[in-house]
């Protein structure tokens, strides 16, 4: 079937299997690595991505679902040769360790910034609760999110 | 990991997606927000000849408030129902806890009723606040009092050729409050116990209409009619409810698994009844 | 000994101490990490193997014929093709034989059957479904009791002369002395205990990608390993491929916490599969493979008993341990001990006997038991430790952190040598343990209990006080598959004066590319971000025994500090040259080398650097550069002081964590930052395993816990917010003080969380609830308690 996903703000055109998973088109057939598979179960959301605007898990969307629509990986949060504010949160506070589940803790940092521009403690481990991590224990990850809430909301970079 | 081959069709309109339903019968599923189905075909569980993505018909993302009743179009998300303010009670108790936020901004209370999961919340939560299923097929449209749409285990009333396209939950008549106690175990996980419940208050204070429900304690969702006719006419309390939290323990039947014992279970099943009893009538009494 | 800070030595340097922002996360935060699955080779084929669906049985017949059949399968391999070329068994690196691929049974649920190789993976998944396999039911052992009843069936008939399924038995301490301690002792207290079976579960799953070049005789082989030099030998013997043309590469690792230490048969199957099939093959698993059939962790019987005095000092510790294996002997662990370095449980406490019997059994489960940030077992050994001194303060009515401080090895008793032979090095618990609990605010919250309890509710303190043995380790004791357990570094400045450091460990996301250049920043004062660290290529970094048991500080840190001293010294040499004065005289501070008492006689270390490719005196080598293999004289010893203050809902059983107190020292850190990482890390670990984590087996093998929403790995919403605390006593043996400290608390913790529950009925006469402390187990606990 003819699919026509908007990745990164660039149209790609391809011909897939219904049953392609979104997140192995991603990967695959658009060669985007950095959206990666942690289960078979839809349980740890290393394969977030934003389908407009979004985050849902890519590995429980079809490809041919996503036909029309817009994606953001990973690799479409710098803009412009600038990082997003929170990848450069996640550099200053640590938030990363192996690197694994970042990319979608990242995406839904940044949809969840979008909404709340001052998200407590509570209020980010609610949202990154379908994203599991083994390294971090969260810790970081949670300040890296409320730092980049406060330097985008003040419209620093750090 | 992967689902096995299958024909996909992404319907333009209603009748389009009854009428591929109908050809294709057993073999072919409906697919909203697929956070259910799609696990199930990776492991190959489920293995449909044929999808109907029913996402890109229009008229089924009603969330609103309508004669009488929550009305919630098929293509309703759950999340959209945990950040709106026309939910109440129960409803609005619920639809945070359901799966975890990601799954919760695709998948869909609508498809949630019609799986049918004994482990799933919002069959709980209709039986508890006496909704009804409006099913479309070839014949037209019927609607069907939930607790004759849950059947059994993954069993739904549905005919071959029907599709869920809204579910209606009444709106109170006077002063009325909700709750759903969920114990999990983790985000993400089913639940271990979860009771519903639904209360509404008469002019007097006392109970006017009372729904419980429970999760994960038997073949499907549970609806414990003994408690809810013991309460009405009653004055809500501590005794009251305890009353309750008893007998929705015997109407309970729960396994003992690696989530508990089944004693254990029946143990949750009376506290959180007796506590989501509460937070209802506190609720209500607010309200 | 007391805590030391050492100075800090410039911040543009960044060297040790300075919490320095990582060097690899540029690529991690674009998406642009290298791991496994992200490799692509011209004319990669993909791999999928089939697994046994049941525990114990025999193998009648195997049809291939559909599978094959399928457009785009390219070869379907089985057991018996493997066995043509000798590799249907491959040796563990604890000296048994493991499958690759089954010939004559299945052993466990989950092993590995065949394999398929096609054009894409969903297809390979296609065929999987096709291939055919007969079995023949055989009896199912779940447990080592089980397995080691009489009558019990022999699991490893394939193994020559087996009779049962005893796998091992080895014993540490002196029985004598300690039977005498508890024929004399005032009391005795035991414990019984199930450590249960966990899972390190990365978050990135194990995979190969090989790619056997036939032209060339390369086989270049990508590897989620933990080890790549002691893979590439161990894959030149099994293989009988020549090790210089096998060059292992462990790119990227989405986390390893020992899960990626053993060889699996998918990556020695890829292997061969590209031999015979002349193109690369890449194999990577899915979570319900990862879960079901690779390393797994724990899973240890344990009964302990402490002989005491009245007062409460400890006389004398024994210990019965039984081991459950699964269905080969895989354990990566060195040598000499069966049981890994389970005999340091003896922990924190100054006492002079101990026995410790070990034995373990094969059952029908996957195999392992080593992994999952134990330190080789020393999670089981502290847990139980931790455990039983925790018991024994509530039999004998003294405060559990009262009877700690009586205990403890003193101050001044190190270097102190325990009961089993270990030689701990230096440490102050005392301070660490008052520290921690006035950070807790002890005392307030030990009356806040006593009301508690007035009203009925229930609220627990549970301390853990724990010792680690980590650095494996010392030549004359250590080695795994008789390669000795040294570590290296190789160093070489640049003209530019910029630096390439190569290891011989292998970071899975603990900071190796920024930590170990701060160790060579602060020797040689070129700033950190100048040092480029190069890992997990076997053919560009020397040899060593990889990162697992928190060894690469004590070992591969030692190496490259020890490497970046004989080119300090190089480079005072060349200074002095530079300068006209003799090198005795030449000191080094943050990248200056000067006249000692004329500092304004100096150079550069980058001067340095470029005069040793342009201008050095007559009879000197060119070039900076060197390399050092370290042979550690002793592991090292971190220590920590962990407090968990949780509350139980009596009614349901369901206990939430208020506080975590985490005091940790490891001695000198080298990044502040990645240490705390660490411990938050294995702080959730230890949640995770006390409340939730585990993998069961039902009686016919099936295993529970197979997939994620069987294993309960917590999220954010779960895991408990950490406090962290540190004091650091350097170790007085490793060239720059630094302990292990990756794994501190993941062994130190567990046994917090579980004293913490168990203190909060411990009035109720509750003694022990077993791993993971599920709400159930707590309501019955309480329910028996008032019965």
């Amino acid at each position: 079937m003819e699919v026509n996903v908007t990745i990164n703000g660039t149209a790609h055109a391809a011909d897939v299997e219904p049953r392609m998973l979104l997140v192995d088109h991603i990967r695959r057939v658009v060669g985007l690595t950095g959206t990666h598979i942690g289960c078979d179960t839809t349980s740890c959301g290393a394969c977030t991505v934003l389908v407009d605007g979004t985050p849902v898990k890519a590995c429980t969307v079809l490809a041919v679902q996503a036909d029309g629509r817009a994606v953001t990986t990973v690799e479409g949060l710098k803009s412009n040769g600038q990082l997003h504010p929170i990848q450069e949160a996640f550099k200053a506070e640590h938030g990363l360790q192996c690197g694994f589940c970042t990319p979608g803790m990242m995406l839904v940092g940044a949809a969840l910034i979008e909404q709340n521009p001052a998200p407590s403690d509570d209020d980010v481990r609610w949202a990154i609760s379908g994203n599991l991590c083994r390294c971090t224990g969260y810790m970081n990850i949670v300040k890296a999110i409320q730092a980049a809430a406060a330097g985008a909301a003040t419209g620093e970079d750090k | 990991m992967f689902p096995s081959k299958f024909d996909y069709v992404a319907a333009a309109s209603l009748e389009e997606a009854i009428a591929a339903k109908s050809e294709g019968g057993e073999e072919t599923r409906f697919l909203a927000g697929g956070q259910s189905l799609l696990p199930m075909m990776k492991i190959r569980l489920a293995t449909p000849a044929k999808l109907v993505d029913i996402n890109r018909i229009g008229g089924l993302d009603h969330l609103q408030r309508d004669d009488g009743h929550l009305r919630v179009g098929a293509l309703v998300r759950h999340a959209q129902l945990a950040a709106s303010d026309v939910t109440f009670g129960a409803v609005a108790a619920a639809a945070p806890w359901v799966s975890d936020p990601l799954v919760r901004n695709l998948g869909t209370l609508c498809g949630s009723v019609a799986h049918c999961d004994p482990e799933g919340d919002w069959n709980s939560v209709l039986l508890a606040t006496g909704a009804d299923v409006v099913a479309h097929g070839r014949g037209g449209e019927r609607n069907i009092p939930i607790g004759s749409f849950v059947q059994g285990t993954f069993t739904n009333a549905l005919a071959d050729d029907e599709m869920v396209t809204e579910v209606r939950i009444p709106l109170p008549s006077g002063p009325s409050g909700g709750a759903y106690l969920k114990l999990e175990r983790k985000i993400g996980d089913y639940a271990t116990v979860a009771v519903a419940a639904h209360l509404v208050l008469a002019g007097d204070g006392t109970v006017g209409d009372a729904g419980l429900a429970l999760t994960s304690v038997g073949p499907s969702n549970i609806k414990v009619t003994a408690a809810e006719q013991m309460m009405v006419g009653e004055s809500p309390g501590e005794e009251l409810f305890a009353e309750a939290g008893e007998l929705a323990a015997a109407a309970a039947e729960p396994h003992s698994d690696v989530r508990g014992t089944a004693d254990w279970k029946r143990q949750v099943v009376r506290t959180y009844t007796r506590r989501a009893l509460a937070a209802a009538v506190a609720q209500a009494q607010a309200s | 000994m007391t805590t030391v800070e050492r100075p800090l030595g410039a911040p543009e340097i960044g060297g040790i101490g300075h919490s320095v922002k990582r060097h690899e996360d540029a690529r991690l935060i674009e998406g642009q990490g290298n791991f496994l699955d992200d490799i692509e080779l011209p004319g990669m084929l993909h791999m999928a193997i089939l697994r046994s669906p049941v525990a114990h049985a025999r193998i009648v017949s195997i049809d291939t014929s559909e599978a094959e059949a399928i457009d785009g399968v390219v070869a379907v391999v089985t057991g018996e093709l493997m066995a043509e070329h000798g590799l249907a068994w491959m040796p563990t690196l604890s000296g048994d034989t493991q499958a690759v691929l089954a010939t004559d049974k299945v052993r466990f649920q989950g092993q590995e059957v065949a394999a398929v190789v096609a054009t894409d993976p969903y297809v390979a998944e296609d065929a999987l479904e096709l291939i055919v396999v007969d079995y023949e039911d055989l009896p199912v052992l779940t447990t080592p009791q089980q397995a080691l009843a009489d009558d019990a069936p022999v699991i490893r008939d394939d193994k020559e002369g087996q009779e049962g399924n005893l796998v091992y038995e080895w014993e540490a301490g002196d029985a004598v002395a300690t039977d005498a301690a508890f024929a004399a002792a005032d009391r005795v207290v035991s414990l019984t205990t199930h450590y249960p079976r966990s899972h390190p579960a990365p978050l990135e799953t194990c995979g190969a990608l090989a790619d056997v070049n036939s032209v060339t005789g390369q086989a270049t082989i990508w590897l989620t390993s933990q080890a790549p030099h002691a893979h590439r030998t161990l894959f030149a013997m099994v293989a009988g491929l020549p090790e210089q043309n096998i060059r292992i590469i462990s790119p990227d690792l989405g986390g390893g916490f020992g899960n990626k230490v053993p060889i699996y048969p998918g990556y020695v199957v890829a292997t061969a599969a590209s031999l015979l099939l002349g193109t690369p093959v890449k194999w990577i698993e899915s979570r319900s493979e990862n879960l079901i059939s690779t390393g797994f962790a724990r899973d240890y019987y344990m009964e302990g008993e402490l002989a005491l005095n009245d007062e409460g000092r400890i006389l004398a510790l024994r210990v019965r341990m039984l081991s459950d294996q699964g269905a080969f002997y895989a354990d990566a662990q060195p040598t000499q001990f069966k049981a890994g370095l389970f005999h340091v449980v003896t922990g924190s406490y100054d006492f002079a006997a101990a026995h410790i019997v070990c034995s373990g059994a094969y059952t029908n489960k996957a195999p392992g038991g080593v992994a999952y940030r134990c330190s080789f077992r020393i999670t089981e050994a502290s847990f139980l430790i931790e455990r039983l001194v925790q018991t024994a303060a509530y039999e004998l009515g003294i405060d559990p952190a009262e009877i700690r401080f009586k205990n403890f090895i003193q101050p001044d008793q190190f270097p102190y040598e325990t009961p089993t032979g270990f030689v701990y090095d230096s440490g102050d618990y005392p301070t660490a343990l008052s520290t921690a609990l006035e950070e807790v605010g002890y005392e307030a919250l030990r009356a806040e209990q006593a009301e508690a309890r007035a009203e009925g509710r229930l609220i627990g303190i549970g301390i853990a006080h724990f010792t680690e043995a980590v650095g494996a380790g010392p030549s004359r004791q250590y080695d795994i598959a008789g390669l000795k357990m040294i570590d290296s570094a190789e160093l070489r400045v640049h003209p530019t004066g910029k630096a390439i450091l190569k290891l011989g460990v292998k970071t899975q996301g603990q900071g190796h590319e920024t930590t170990f250049a701060q160790i060579v920043a602060s020797e040689l004062g070129i700033p950190v971000t100048d040092i480029k660290v190069e890992h997990g290529d076997t053919d560009n970094t020397p040899y060593g025994l990889g990162t697992y048991a928190s060894r690469s500080t004590p070992v591969g840190g030692a190496a490259t500090a020890m490497v970046a001293r004989k080119l300090a010294a190089k480079a005072r040499d060349i200074a002095a040259h530079l300068l006209e004065a003799a090198s005795d005289d030449i000191d080094m501070l943050d990248g200056k080398l000067f006249v000692r008492g004329t500092p304004e006689r100096s150079v550069t270390i980058q001067d340095v650097a470029l005069a040793a490719y342009t201008n050095l005196p007559a009879g000197m080598e060119y070039g900076l550069e060197g390399v050092h293999y370290y042979d550690p004289p002793n592991l090292t010893y971190p220590y920590g002081s962990y407090i968990v203050v949780v509350e139980i809902d009596a009614e349901t059983g369901v206990w939430k964590v208020r506080r975590v107190v985490a005091l940790d020292d490891c001695g000198v850190r080298i990044n502040p930052m990645i240490v705390e990482g660490q411990i938050h890390g294995g702080l959730t670990e230890g949640f995770a395993m006390s409340s939730m984590q585990w993998i069961t087996f039902d009686p016919d093998g099936n295993c529970i816990g197979s997939n994620f929403m069987d294993y309960l790995v917590p999220t954010a919403w779960e895991t408990p917010r950490f406090e962290l605390l540190h004091t650091s006593v350097p170790s007085p043996h490793h060239p720059i003080g630094a302990k292990g400290v990756g794994e501190s608390a993941t062994v130190g913790s567990p046994a917090a969380f579980v004293n913490a529950v168990v203190d909060a009925l411990a009035h109720l006469g509750v003694r022990n609830i077993d791993m993971p402390v599920l709400p159930d187990r707590v309501w019955a606990a309480i329910q028996a308690a008032s019965s």
